[in-house]
């Protein structure tokens, strides 16, 4: 395990080492243009405009300004480090406030927060340093004639600078927070190739744009905060420094104070120059990080085994290898025949069909993934009370007959048995063991009641504690289970499910202990007691709008939290669906035929768990309206994007097949469905 | 090369052509059967007739609510406001600089002066790209592919590329959509379906249509199986991005996975992936827009022709292009091969086909176009005259739109007569093409539809298993359907299974012709 985990750690770093490296040395190399321009807008006079440049040209190679270049180099290296440490190619979605709450207060953002915000003081110290005039120092020469003797100069606080640097501090700690909010660690993968420069140069006009208008909003904030909080920081300045305030000139936190035109204007421009270079840097790492990745598909040389595309899908790569090896499969498989005769090849001593059955596997283990996810949270949601859905057990038992289609070697008489012995869910049996090993009683009204044995519930993990109870007694085989969706997320969410479950307890300690006295006597009687009580205390909790509003779960959020990984569930799909296609032309061994069966039933069973999500009753169909920003929320639509390529992946095998289909061994009802596909009727 | 001096003489006034059978196009009265053989292959397909006269036209053009409500008089910074909401910085200068109030002199002089100062520079932006001062209808009109789109009944005809399904755009923007395995016609309106301009079926898909639409594209998702002839607009994904409008031109990607939208006012082409209806701007500035978009059956390359005398040949990888001035006038339009390897477009102004190859697509070639260095001419379509029994027959002009058959044998194109002959007139010309080993073009024959019949539009059936099937739409509002019976060179397994019948009547006359080819 220790040996694989370095292996990783070493393709790791061949494959995402240098595209690090040069984001880093570009971001750095476009710093010295962001601080001339800095520079000159900042001096901008449009009055003189002869004297502007060329002042602002002898202002570029002060040495205030190398120095500061020198410093935001530094500055751009850390938040680069930091961009690498926290990406993401999975968005983690906050499934309810308090789990957003949770996540802010995590250390790994604390720190990620406090190192922003010392690294906005530093840049916003470098903007006023070159902007120089009024904002230059901290320490002043006071312009009061008070001190009586003139030879000794007092010096006093300049608040402007104060200013400046705290609301550099205060930028920084709102791009940390914004870049938890809007998931800009997430790396979102382009649906086109195209070059990196190509790229960049698109996202620019969108980029400066963003961080204009972003910045403009800061600075109202910084503003409403020095307002009301300003005094502190310039009281603690003075005590340690011993530099007093200018009683000559206005307080900075009074109305009159603030409404400084020129010092707004700077603050403005700090904060875009600002964003802009944090937001290049970003921006830039992202797009280095999402660029195809070419792998082998057949080592030329023994060392290259582990960088090659069947090894890396089959072993447990980290996640951002996967999705460049998922996304070459699918790139290869659309337009590199050379590559695609590769899968297709037989393994030289021996002829079997290595490379196929390396990808073919791993494509259908990630489709059995996704069908079993959505199973688990179709029930839930048939639990929750309004949709009933009796064919979710047949249908997971679809799901494990073409599991064992594959996992037999694709034999269909190691099928048919396995279908027998399968008639059970998997998914059902897993989420009754830990029940049996549990029940002490073997009492339904213990288990159904969902507040009465907290402990039970957070062992199992699946009992809802919303869940209505109408049946007075009932077995566990029909137990109804509780949305496994929210505690799937995070931590944190289940943090909450816990605190739910802890305040019920404490409400009611000695009942819960009366009871376990008692069932046996009088279930009925002590049940609808019971009902009666979490009936109160529910409507009790519900009335609390602060608590509603921090554990009130948003439906949209926890269905993106499902298809949170889908990406490469598109890619998987695209790709062995042009693979196959190809296969019609180009297999010459006939590898692909042997999977097919197994392919087309995983495929039409997957579609038949996405149609059923998209007609569950909170599930939109319909993709939100997103605005053309900056920010991506690909993330949030991925769904859809998954039910239109699973279709075309369907319809692109069957086109190519045709006729040819009637010969595959699938069951019945897929027969039909595939026949449906073979006549565009879907 | 080919002239249309090799060209059989057109059908007899009177008489419609009806089929292409043993290399010749054989015409006669309407409704004259087919050969036997082959009279099942076209047994349910529409043959239509959509008059003018039958569409209702709009009852209200205006979009806003406004003229419903009574005038009233605000402030003028109320008024200010709602004129900076609705139209923009444009209406708020406007609206400053009609105030009525007397003490904004200063105010009024200035917006007056920014607005004189934009009408200049966007006079100055017109006389570089004269098309942007059109209003959008004309602009649509002008670059469409239909001949007429402003006055006929049919405004765009899409074939579904997988059924026997198509859909018609008319000019009282409804959308009909005609199976031929099933009765009902799903009729497809919607508040932002106006001026349709194009129409593109989703491939590798049962039924998603997307329109070209004045303000957007729409998406329409028909359920295949439904019974009802009103799909509610609820069925509809509308994608809108600022600044590109009207829509002249869409292209879907061969595999189905992108939607290609072009403007002639943007001067990107949008790549949209539909279900998320996220989009990626291709800007390349020079041309002033993008008119008409072409994507190669293989999926390749794109052709993207501007209003200004240059076009641009994109490669759908990694999306890089190649740009090609042409000499006098806009690339018109333009149409592939069905490998993809060959590139044939009009340009306006000259009466000629060009033709461009480009080396095989291997998919190794990351970012280059890989078209040859020069483009020939392979047919000479200037006006020639016929001699006919029934007088001298004037033919010949600029290409308005191209078709060529999905298995690269018949290339039709609607050929313009110049305006300033009176007795020229609007034609299809037939070609017989091959594309491999070498590529050659021969003369097939002309189509003629009723009297007083100008083509329309033209679209080849995508899966016609004995030859090809020519749709052509016409100016009186009928869509007919022309089979081309022939054996496939390159797909013989399509061809018909019945030995092929003698030799047809004698309406059809044969001529001996020699072989020309371009090399």
């Amino acid at each position: 395990m220790r040996a694989g985990g370095d292996e990783q750690r070493v393709l790791l770093r061949q494959v995402l080492g240098w595209r690090v490296a040069a984001s880093v040395a570009w971001s750095v190399l476009l710093l010295p243009l962001c601080t001339a321009a800095f520079i000159s807008i900042s001096s901008i006079d449009l009055l003189h405009p002869i004297q502007w440049i060329s002042n602002s040209f002898n202002d570029w190679y002060t040495s205030y300004a190398i120095f500061c270049m020198l410093l935001l180099s530094v500055v751009i290296l850390i938040i680069s480090i930091f961009n690498v440490e926290f990406y993401a190619v999975v968005p983690s979605i906050p499934c309810s406030r308090l789990a957003l709450l949770g996540k802010i207060i995590h250390p790994r953002q604390v720190i990620h927060s406090a190192v922003h915000a010392i690294m906005g003081m530093l840049v916003a110290w470098c903007a006023a340093v070159m902007t120089k005039g009024k904002f230059q120092f901290l320490a002043v020469p006071c312009t009061a004639s008070e001190s009586l003797d003139g030879a000794v100069q007092h010096m006093c606080l300049n608040e402007y600078h104060l200013f400046l640097l705290l609301s550099g501090a205060f930028m920084g700690y709102s791009y940390s927070l914004l870049y938890l909010v809007n998931n800009m660690n997430y790396l979102p993968f382009p649906i086109i190739q195209q070059y990196k420069y190509l790229r960049f140069r698109r996202s620019l006009p969108a980029l400066v744009k963003h961080s204009c208008v972003e910045s403009l909003y800061l600075v109202r904030n910084v503003c409403v905060a020095y307002y009301f909080f300003g005094y502190i920081p310039r009281a603690w300045i003075s005590a340690t420094t011993d530099l007093h305030a200018d009683s000559k000139l206005h307080p900075l936190d009074t109305l009159t104070g603030l409404l400084d035109l020129s010092l707004l204007y700077h603050t403005w421009l700090c904060g875009i120059f600002l964003l802009i270079t944090w937001h290049i840097a970003w921006l830039l790492f992202k797009i280095y990080a999402t660029e195809a990745h070419h792998f082998p598909v057949q080592p030329t040389f023994t060392e290259e085994t582990d960088q090659c595309l069947p090894k890396i899908l089959n072993s447990n790569p980290p996640l951002i290898i996967k999705f460049l090896a998922l996304q070459d499969l699918m790139l290869l498989s659309q337009y590199s025949p050379v590559r695609r005769q590769e899968v297709f090849s037989l393994s030289q001593p021996g002829g079997h069909p290595h490379n196929w059955t390396a990808i073919s596997k791993e494509c259908l283990n990630l489709f059995r993934d996704l069908t079993q996810k959505l199973i688990m949270q179709q029930e839930a949601a048939a639990t929750n009370g309004r949709v009933k859905q009796p064919s979710a057990g047949e249908l997971g038992r679809s799901l494990i007959s073409s599991e064992a289609a594959v996992s037999e070697e694709m034999s269909f008489q190691a099928q048919k048995s396995n279908v027998s012995r399968a008639h059970m869910p998997s998914l059902v049996k897993s989420s009754l063991l830990p029940l049996k090993t549990l029940s002490t009683s073997d009492l339904g009204s213990s288990f159904g009641s969902p507040f009465s044995s907290p402990a039970l519930n957070r062992q199992a993990g699946i009992l809802d504690l919303n869940s209505p109870w109408h049946g007075s007694v009932q077995s566990p085989h029909v137990m109804r289970r509780g949305p496994k969706l929210w505690t799937s997320s995070s931590g944190w969410v289940s943090f909450v499910d816990l605190q739910m479950n802890g305040s019920h307890q404490e409400s009611f300690p000695v009942i819960s202990v009366a009871r376990v006295g008692n069932e046996a006597i009088q279930p009925s009687f002590i049940y609808t007691w019971l009902q009666n009580k979490q009936e109160q205390v529910r409507s009790f909790l519900s009335k609390r709008v602060l608590i509603m509003y921090f554990f009130s779960k948003h439906p949209e959020a926890s269905i993106q939290a499902i298809f949170s990984d889908t990406q490469m569930h598109i890619w998987a799909l695209e790709g062995l669906s042009r693979l196959v296609a190809a296969s019609f032309t180009e297999d010459r061994f006939g590898v692909v035929q042997t999977t097919l069966p197994a392919i087309l039933n995983t495929l039409l069973t997957l579609q038949e768990v996405v149609d059923k999500h998209f007609k569950l009753p909170h599930a939109s169909s319909k993709p939100p309206r997103t605005s053309g920003s900056l920010m991506d929320t690909s993330y949030k639509t991925l769904r859809f994007a998954l039910r239109a390529s699973l279709k075309t992946a369907i319809y692109r095998i069957t086109t190519t097949f045709g006729e040819h289909l009637n010969a595959v061994q699938v069951s019945a009802e897929h027969k039909k469905r595939l026949q449906q596909f073979l006549e565009f009727k879907e | 090369m080919c002239s249309l001096a090799l060209f059989p003489p057109p059908p007899a006034p009177g008489d419609v052509s009806l089929y292409e059978f043993n290399n010749a196009l054989v015409s006669g009265r309407l409704y004259e059967t087919l050969p036997l053989a082959f009279q099942d292959q076209l047994a349910d397909l529409p043959v239509l007739a959509i008059p003018k006269e039958t569409l209702k036209a709009h009852s209200r053009l205006e979009h806003s609510t406004k003229p419903a409500f009574i005038h009233h008089q605000e402030t003028l910074w109320k008024r200010c406001l709602n004129a900076w909401r609705d139209v923009g910085m444009c209406g708020l200068l406007n609206e400053i600089a009609g105030a009525e109030e007397e003490d904004l002199q200063w105010m009024k002089r200035g917006s007056r002066w920014a607005l004189a100062l934009c009408q200049w520079v966007s006079s100055l932006h017109g006389s570089l790209f004269p098309h942007l001062s059109l209003c959008s209808e004309d602009m649509i009109a002008e670059f469409s592919q239909a001949v007429d789109w402003a006055g006929c009944s049919i405004r765009a005809f899409a074939w579904h590329p997988h059924t026997s399904k198509f859909a018609v755009a008319l000019l009282d923007d409804s959308i009909r959509v005609y199976n031929s395995s099933s009765a009902t016609v799903p009729i497809l309106k919607h508040r932002l379906q106006r001026s349709v301009a194009a129409l593109a079926w989703k491939p590798l898909c049962a039924s998603i249509l997307a329109v070209a639409c004045q303000s957007c594209v729409l998406v329409w998702h028909l359920d295949p199986t439904s019974l009802s002839t009103r799909p509610s607009s609820g069925c509809a994904q509308v994608l809108a991005h600022p600044g590109h409008s009207p829509v002249t031109s869409l292209a879907w990607a061969p595999s189905g996975e992108m939607l290609l939208s072009a403007s002639p006012v943007d001067t990107a082409m949008l790549v949209w992936d539909v279900s998320t209806e996220n989009c990626v701007p291709l800007q390349w500035f020079g041309g002033g827009g993008v008119t008409y978009l072409a994507w190669s059956p293989d999926g390749s390359r794109v052709l993207a022709a501007t209003p200004s005398a240059v076009f641009r040949v994109w490669e759908a990888q990694m999306w890089t292009c190649e740009r090609w001035p042409t000499i006098k006038g806009r690339c018109q339009t333009g149409c592939w091969s069905p490998d993809g390897s060959r590139l044939l477009f009009t340009v306006q102004g000259e009466s000629v086909i060009y033709s461009l190859s480009f080396s095989e697509y291997s998919g190794e070639l990351q970012g280059q176009v890989g078209g040859s260095k020069t483009a020939s001419i392979v047919a000479d379509l200037s006006e020639t005259g016929f001699e006919t029994l029934y007088g001298e027959e004037r033919i010949g002009g600029e290409v308005h739109s191209m078709a060529w058959d999905p298995s690269g044998e018949r290339l039709a194109a609607v050929i313009r007569g110049s305006p300033e002959a009176a007795e020229s007139r609007t034609i299809v010309a037939v070609f017989r093409t091959r594309n491999s080993p070498v590529f050659e073009l021969l003369p097939c024959g002309f189509l003629q539809g009723e009297p007083g019949a100008q083509p329309q539009l033209l679209a080849f059936h995508p899966c016609f298993k004995k030859g090809a099937l020519l749709t052509v739409c016409w100016s009186t509002g009928r869509i007919s359907h022309v089979p081309f019976f022939f054996v496939s060179a390159q797909f013989p397994g399509l061809s018909p299974r019945h030995s092929p019948v003698a030799a047809l009547s004698s309406s059809a006359s044969v001529r001996e012709q020699p072989l020309f080819s371009e090399l």
